[in-house]
């Protein structure tokens, strides 16, 4: 539990990370997801409850737990007046990691993060993308088998957030421990195993990625390309099948849902018979953000634009 | 020897990223020479009093020098979130800050030597006990360092660690016995002068250089090292209160 002056920032949040795992930890701004980190990684101290890393019993001990963990803050934090290869250098060096060590670690980092060609430039002409890349490279220069990134790709390029996902899951999958916070809920369900929906300092859910998507998994939706007439088509389709409910979604399309699993077949001949082809027919799983809206009541494009907006005036 | 890695590495990355900056080396440099030609020109008694006017000239060099660059390269680091990459460091906070506060005491000490230096071709130094004269720079550049380190960690922004700073450093050169013996204050501003660190420091520079101390030398030193003790450890239970909520 925190609290900061009469508001409990976080409270109720209970949950286990295990060794190897990539674990989402999903909010709104200000649900407390960054406080959490900070009690994590002994920025905080927790005003009740405990925190075990490793064994560690962080209030005591924070030191110890910190030799194991590296840190990704939600901003990219280097020194600007350093060069990307001194940051990391530095970087290295607070974890008592000798001069060679830590320099051929720095330029395995920077070719790995494709950084070489800017390693000699200083940290404050890095683009945004970059920096992310950078401060992400510094988080792991000791190897550390955790890692804490708080908002990773917030604020960045396509392009560079995409290689920036690709780099979280080769880490996963090396082997580090990886807790993740982010609004991205696309991203969260792409790179994570377990997801926990963080509101109002409160943890409000907590599963696997799959056993998350399967609980709203009660209805089976199959999705029908047709060739015409696709509102007539989804009439006749509830009139001939009475437990399917059907509506016409994007141009040549109907969406087909049932509490039970669909039988394509049947569909597929009843729209052939009236005349229509059907091109393509797949099962649609319900999205996380699906999920995320119904556990949570909160709609995730605002969540994302109020983040967005957030971050954009931090930078300018 | 982990934690020694990390010192010396924090210890090193300041010393280039600020101290030994072209503007800082000038600073350091130029603020001595005219605060020396500042005081003989209004003091009117020719270069024969250089002597009396180098202790308090020594105090405020280190004063100005390390107060100037901790407290705002400090809280600049704190703005910026850098300072958090040092705090989730495994290294002891105690280790963590004298890593920080060495590149101003060493700065201080350096420039605690540009009046001596300029004194030493000037005026007749070979009277001055070097003995003495030493360990109170050094212990006056580490109170100072922390009084500057302690406005660090009590302001939020640059420019309030500036203007904190002057709320010290201002009222010691008249209060600490620099240039004006604490004796001719009235007597009510006198208790003020006893409980600032640079009094004692002043009284060593002086018996060092051109009289004999007020206090015993082991008062002034036990009180400017009492002081150091002080300032750090309420520095750091600042931090830990207010950076580490």
């Amino acid at each position: 539990m925190k609290r900061f002056g009469e508001v409990r920032a976080v409270a109720g949040v209970d949950f286990e990370v295990r060794e190897g795992e990539l674990f989402g930890f999903l909010g709104p701004n200000g649900a407390g997801k960054t406080t959490t980190i900070n009690m994590l990684t002994g920025l905080a101290r927790p005003d009740a409850g405990t925190i075990r890393i490793a064994g560690i019993d962080c209030s005591k001990n924070p030191k110890a737990a910190q030799h194991l963990m590296g840190v990704v803050p939600d901003e990219s934090n280097l020194y600007p007046e350093l060069t990307g290869f001194d940051n990391l250098s530095f970087c290295g060096s607070l974890y008592g990691m000798t001069r060679h060590d830590r320099e051929a670690r720095a330029q395995d980092l920077l070719e790995h993060f494709g950084l070489t060609e800017a390693a000699g430039r200083k940290f404050a002409g890095y683009s945004r993308g970059m920096k992310r890349k950078l401060t992400i490279a510094a988080g792991i220069i000791h190897a550390p088998p955790i890692l804490f990134l708080d908002e990773p790709t917030t604020g960045i390029d396509v392009a560079s957030a995409r290689q920036i996902r690709q780099l979280i899951a080769d880490l996963n999958a090396n082997g580090t421990t990886i807790f993740l916070t982010t609004h991205y809920i696309e991203e969260a369900e792409r790179l994570c195993q377990r997801i926990a929906f963080i509101v109002k300092g409160r943890i409000v859910h907590i599963d696997t990625v799959d056993a998350l998507m399967h609980e709203t998994d009660g209805r089976h939706v199959v999705q029908l390309a047709v060739s015409n007439n696709a509102s007539e088509l989804c009439d006749q389709i509830m009139a001939e099948f009475p437990s399917l409910q059907c509506r016409a979604v994007a141009a040549g399309n109907i969406r087909v849902e049932s509490s039970e699993p669909v039988r394509v077949g049947p569909l597929v001949r009843l729209v052939e018979d009236r005349d229509a082809e059907v091109f393509e027919a797949r099962r649609i799983r319900p999205s996380l953000e699906e999920v995320f809206v119904r556990v949570t009541g909160i709609e995730v494009n605002a969540m994302k634009q109020e983040k967005e907006k957030a971050k954009m005036g931090a930078g300018a | 020897m982990k934690a020694w890695i990390a010192f010396w590495n924090i210890l090193v990355k300041d010393m280039r990223s600020y101290y030994l900056k072209p503007p800082n080396i000038s600073w350091g440099l130029l603020f001595p020479l005219v605060w020396i030609t500042m005081f003989l020109v209004r003091s009117g008694l020719g270069i024969e009093s250089l002597p009396s006017l180098l202790p308090g000239l020594v105090g405020l060099s280190i004063l100005f020098g390390t107060t100037s660059v901790l407290s705002v390269t400090v809280t600049f680091e704190k703005k910026g979130r850098s300072f958090e990459r040092l705090l989730l460091a495994p290294i002891s906070l105690e280790v963590l800050m004298l890593a920080k506060t060495t590149g101003a005491i060493l700065f201080g000490v350096a420039n605690a030597f540009v009046p001596l230096l300029v004194g030493s071709f000037l005026a007749d130094l070979s009277g001055v006990n070097w003995a003495t004269l030493i360990p109170a720079v050094v212990l006056i550049a580490i109170s100072s360092t922390f009084l500057g380190l302690f406005i660090a960690v009590s302001v939020k922004e640059v420019f309030e660690a500036q203007t904190f700073s002057n709320f010290f450093r201002f009222p010691m050169i008249f209060l600490c016995g620099l240039f004006f013996p604490i004796g001719q204050l009235p007597l009510w501003l006198r208790p003020l002068s006893y409980v600032l660190p640079l009094t004692y420091g002043a009284d060593v520079l002086h018996g060092s250089i051109h009289r004999p101390p007020h206090m015993p030398l082991v008062l002034d030193f036990g009180l400017l090292a009492a002081f150091c003790a002080v300032l750090f450890g309420f520095s750091l239970r600042n931090i830990q209160r207010k950076w580490i909520v």
